[in-house]
């Protein structure tokens, strides 16, 4: 993975930036020093690190809106942050760029119960607003795994969804507005307590475009019920095909499970070993399926589910019989990565989606990829949608284990592509999977997305190397070329 | 006028290249179900993707179907049921509301409207959906975006700017959609009586609990009188609906508890199985204005607000209305003449509370004098603009729709 080259000329700007965001922020809310830069230096994809040439950590909108000016007037690019939990380098540094961190937008601003929203601005956890509203029974649907430190800013820019998204849908199926600042520097509000606009659906184009077209800064979120209660079933399968009939069979059924979670056998016994959560350590595959809703919804279809298990080959059922108990079956998938953690040195997370019925194919062939590759994988697998994280296991001090690891994983995502699915799920594209975005999409179709962003930041100075494998000015990508004849009055205005 | 019928995605291409070298516009139409929703438009010619229709896989335990756009929701409706299955946003059918009655809704105008029914306030709209689409832009380029599969976050979502932007980014050809599971049972439980304030109160409140309620609507004493379901018709007050889906055991339990729980709000009715579904299709197709007046808003405001809004406009205009999405969604149709100031009371009124309006409906003298669509601030609009020419620069596509007004 290669970063566009630095601007020399922007980096020799770097006192003019620094005299200028002195004219905006407090000391306190800038930070130059070389020692001081370094805890920015990655976000969750730790394989890639740069220093920020500056960070900027302002408090109100005005301020996001006077430096995103300045940054456009002098030629500065910038990098948004939130917590810096991503998984594909989203929040990776450059160093010609400012590095803006939204850790200080850290206030809930309204709470709507009769509207049942939440006005918050962006660097609130993702946790907190659903500890913000929980007194009143209330809580904010989408639960990615990193909940307890990603910020709703940071969920917004990369659509983030969770472990419950099969019935509650992701990010951008759980936000109602945003007030944004564009790479010129202006405020847009999107949206409101209202269910629709008029107008192109900027926001949603805005979610999940990992902080390339504008900075969040304050997002009104859906807040929904707390289900009555939640059961969750601990399946256990001699065959990872047999699992994935199970999950087929229960979608089949016509029943949506509020999560549906597999594990294959290496993530068991890491898992198992890790905390003890009563995994059946000799299945091939387990399944956590859990119900939600009104606790007679819950009792039949746990009941349903169990049969349905039975009659797939479940080799051991056991249904929580209290919310202690749904909670142990959960901790040990919660606690998967740090687990497998535990039993490697290091371990690189993919995040293809694949139609479920390639399941066994895609298994399959990555068994061939480990003995080809050398390096072990543990699966962790949202088998509800289809969402799948390979953990490939390697050793960062054994030379040549990192690159090896980085070329299993891009085949395995050309193999999702290959079946039908996609290269993230999930975690966004960021750096990581840049390069890999050819193999989904077509020359023609890749120009087209970046049409949108000349639209929103014509100069390209917002996380500029991320998610596009080339870079095209925007006045090339405005040009037509119409083969076998020419534009009439290519200059006439038409309304 | 002279209508072209491409019969692939390579054939649209074509035409929307021709249109650019020979320098003519385009009106992109489906089954023409919702023609005239936006505003008239004049073009040169009409492409109709009519000829563009069929399913192309529809796996019901992936929960996904693509179709060519042009294929008729009826079908795909019917294909669903076969397996248990329907699409959970609702779409309506607005042919009779917009006087296209024998127009057949296809599930590309049904995206390109983002159009959805009273399930919208729980199960999302159109757009949430919607997973990936192929589509011929204004450049003449054959352009896929999204996927096949519930879980994608791969590059910017396209799908979410093609939904709503009424053909005028791209001739959608081909799309693929989430399914959900039908529901197994519905009960519709009415509550008689209430005024507007009550009724919304009441809904805010019981949308707070867990009941599981998909359906939300209150009618005033004058609407609730247009309903062909009998039961409905002869209650000769207003009525509160709330709607319970889903396994049955679930659904007579949660309707049962639902009820303990609005005991001494009002008398309470219950609409079962074909009461249910006619009901709602009603309140989704907006059956009681079908033939009434000819100037129909649908105004858009944070639920709660739904009543305050109608009792604020009522001192200044006089028309009938009905609530749905919980109070979100308020109709409002005028019956007598056109003075001329209607569009700008009902924007001014909406936006104190915070809503927006859209003109649905009106006569071409009307829809002369209002945007149809509401207006955008000027940073907005010239985002708005910018969008427009990122995918037709020639502004070749229904021209004429111009959903980046300003205001």
């Amino acid at each position: 993975m290669k970063m566009p080259d630095p601007d020399e000329a922007a980096i020799a700007r770097r006192e003019d930036l620094i005299a200028a965001l002195r004219g905006i922020l407090p000391d306190s809310d800038l930070i130059t020093e070389r020692a001081a830069l370094r805890p920015y230096e990655c976000d969750g994809l730790t394989a890639y690190r740069q220093m920020p040439m500056v960070v900027a950590l302002p408090e109100t909108t005005d301020q996001v809106a006077k430096i995103l000016g300045v940054c456009s007037g002098l030629g500065i690019k910038i990098v948004p942050r939130g917590a810096g939990t991503s998984l594909s380098g989203g929040a990776l540094p450059l160093a010609d760029g400012l590095t803006l961190g939204l850790g200080k937008f850290n206030k809930i601003l309204d709470i709507d119960y009769d509207n049942r929203c939440a006005v918050v601005q962006s660097g609130v956890t993702n946790l907190a607003i659903s500890e913000a509203v929980a007194e009143k029974g209330f809580y904010y649907a989408p639960d990615p795994s990193s909940q307890i430190a990603c910020t709703i800013g940071g969920n917004v820019a990369e659509n983030s969804g969770g472990v419950h998204c099969l019935k509650y849908g992701l990010t951008t199926n759980n936000i109602l507005g945003l007030e944004c600042v564009t790479a010129e520097g202006k405020i847009i509000r999107l949206g409101g307590k209202r269910f629709e606009s008029s107008g192109y659906d900027l926001m949603g184009v805005l979610t999940g475009s990992e902080g390339l077209l504008g900075v969040i800064t304050e997002v009104t979120v859906k807040i929904l019920p707390k289900p009555e209660v939640a059961a969750a079933l601990l399946l256990g399968f001699p065959t990872a095909e047999a699992a994935g009939d199970c999950v087929a069979s229960i979608i089949g059924a016509g029943i949506i499970p509020a999560g549906m979670e597999m594990m294959d056998r290496l993530a068991i016994s890491a898992a198992e070993d890790f905390i003890s959560a009563g995994y059946p350590t000799n299945a091939e595959a387990l399944l956590i399926v859990e119900i939600d809703g009104p606790s007679v919804e819950v009792d039949f279809l746990a009941n349903r589910v169990e049969k349905i298990a039975k009659d797939a080959g479940a080799e051991s059922i056991r249904v929580s019989q209290s919310e202690e108990e749904r909670l142990v079956f959960w901790a040990g998938r919660k606690a998967a990565f740090p687990a497998v953690g535990r039993i490697s040195p290091d371990y690189y997370c993919m995040d293809g989606t694949i139609p479920r019925h390639a399941l066994s194919r895609v298994l399959n062939s990555m068994i061939e990829m480990t003995h080809r590759y050398g390096l072990r994988v543990a699966n962790v697998f949202h088998a509800g949608d289809g969402n799948l994280h390979p953990l490939i296991l390697y050793d960062a001090n054994v030379p040549g284990d990192l690159a090896k690891a980085e070329e299993f994983g891009a085949e395995i995502l050309k193999l999702c592509v290959e079946v039908g699915g996609v290269l993230t799920g999930e975690h966004g594209v960021g750096v990581e999977k840049r390069d890999l975005m050819s193999f989904m999409f077509g020359e023609d179709d890749l120009k087209q997305q970046q049409r949108v962003k000349c639209a929103f930041d014509p100069d390209q100075i917002l996380n500029p190397g991320k998610v596009f494998p080339t870079l095209h000015r925007c006045s090339e990508l405005g040009r037509m070329h119409i083969s076998g004849g020419k534009l009439a009055f290519p200059d006439l205005p038409r309304f | 006028m002279y209508k072209l019928q491409p019969k692939s995605t390579e054939e649209v291409r074509k035409a929307v290249i021709n249109a650019l070298t020979d320098n003519f516009t385009l009106e992109i139409v489906g089954g023409g179900s919702k023609r005239g929703y936006g505003g008239p438009i004049e073009s040169d010619k009409c492409l109709s993707t009519s000829s563009l229709s069929g399913i192309l896989e529809y796996l019901p335990n992936e929960l996904v179907l693509t179709a060519r756009a042009g294929t008729e929701l009826n079908l795909i409706n019917e294909v669903l049921k076969e397996n248990g299955q329907e699409l959970s946003f609702e779409p309506p059918d607005w042919g009779p509301l917009l006087d296209n009655i024998a127009a057949n809704p296809t599930i590309g105008g049904t995206i390109a409207a983002n159009l959805s029914g009273p399930r919208r306030f729980t199960s999302g709209a159109a757009r949430d959906h919607l997973l990936g689409l192929e589509m011929v832009t204004g450049r003449g380029e054959i352009i896929r975006t999204g996927g096949k599969v519930v879980k994608n976050v791969t590059g910017y979502d396209l799908c979410k700017l093609l939904a709503g932007s009424f053909g005028t980014l791209g001739v959608i050809t081909e799309i693929s959609i989430k399914v959900q599971p039908a529901a197994e049972k519905v009960r519709t439980i009415l509550i008689k009586n209430l005024t507007d304030l009550d009724g919304i109160k009441l809904m805010s409140e019981v949308l707070g609990f867990s009941y599981g309620i998909n359906g939300a609507a209150f009618l005033p004493k004058s609407v609730v009188g247009k309903s062909t379901v009998d039961y409905l018709r002869n209650i000769g007050a207003s009525a509160l609906a709330l709607r319970i889906e889903g396994f049955a055991d679930s659904v007579l339990v949660r309707s049962q508890e639902l009820r303990e729980r609005l005991r001494g709000f009002g008398d309470i009715e219950e609409l079962h199985y074909k009461n249910s579904r006619v009901f709602w299709k009603e309140i989704a197709d907006v059956s009681f204005f079908h033939s009434t007046g000819n100037f129909l808003w649908k105004v858009l405001l944070p639920p709660a607000s739904g009543a305050a809004f109608v009792h604020k406009l009522r001192s200044q205009l006089s028309f009938n209305h009905f609530f749905d999405w919980g109070g979100g969604l308020v109709w409002v149709q005028m019956s007598e003449d056109y003075k001329g100031i209607e569009a700008s009371l009902i924007r001014s009124v909406a936006k104190e509370f915070g809503g927006q309006g859209i003109l649905v409906r009106g006569s071409a003298s009307q829809q002369s004098l209002a945007s149809n669509f509401e207006p955008l601030d000027p940073d907005l609009a010239l985002l708005s603009k910018k969008i427009k020419e990122a995918f037709d620069p020639q502004y070749i596509l229904n021209p004429g729709r111009n959903l980046s007004g300003t205001s």
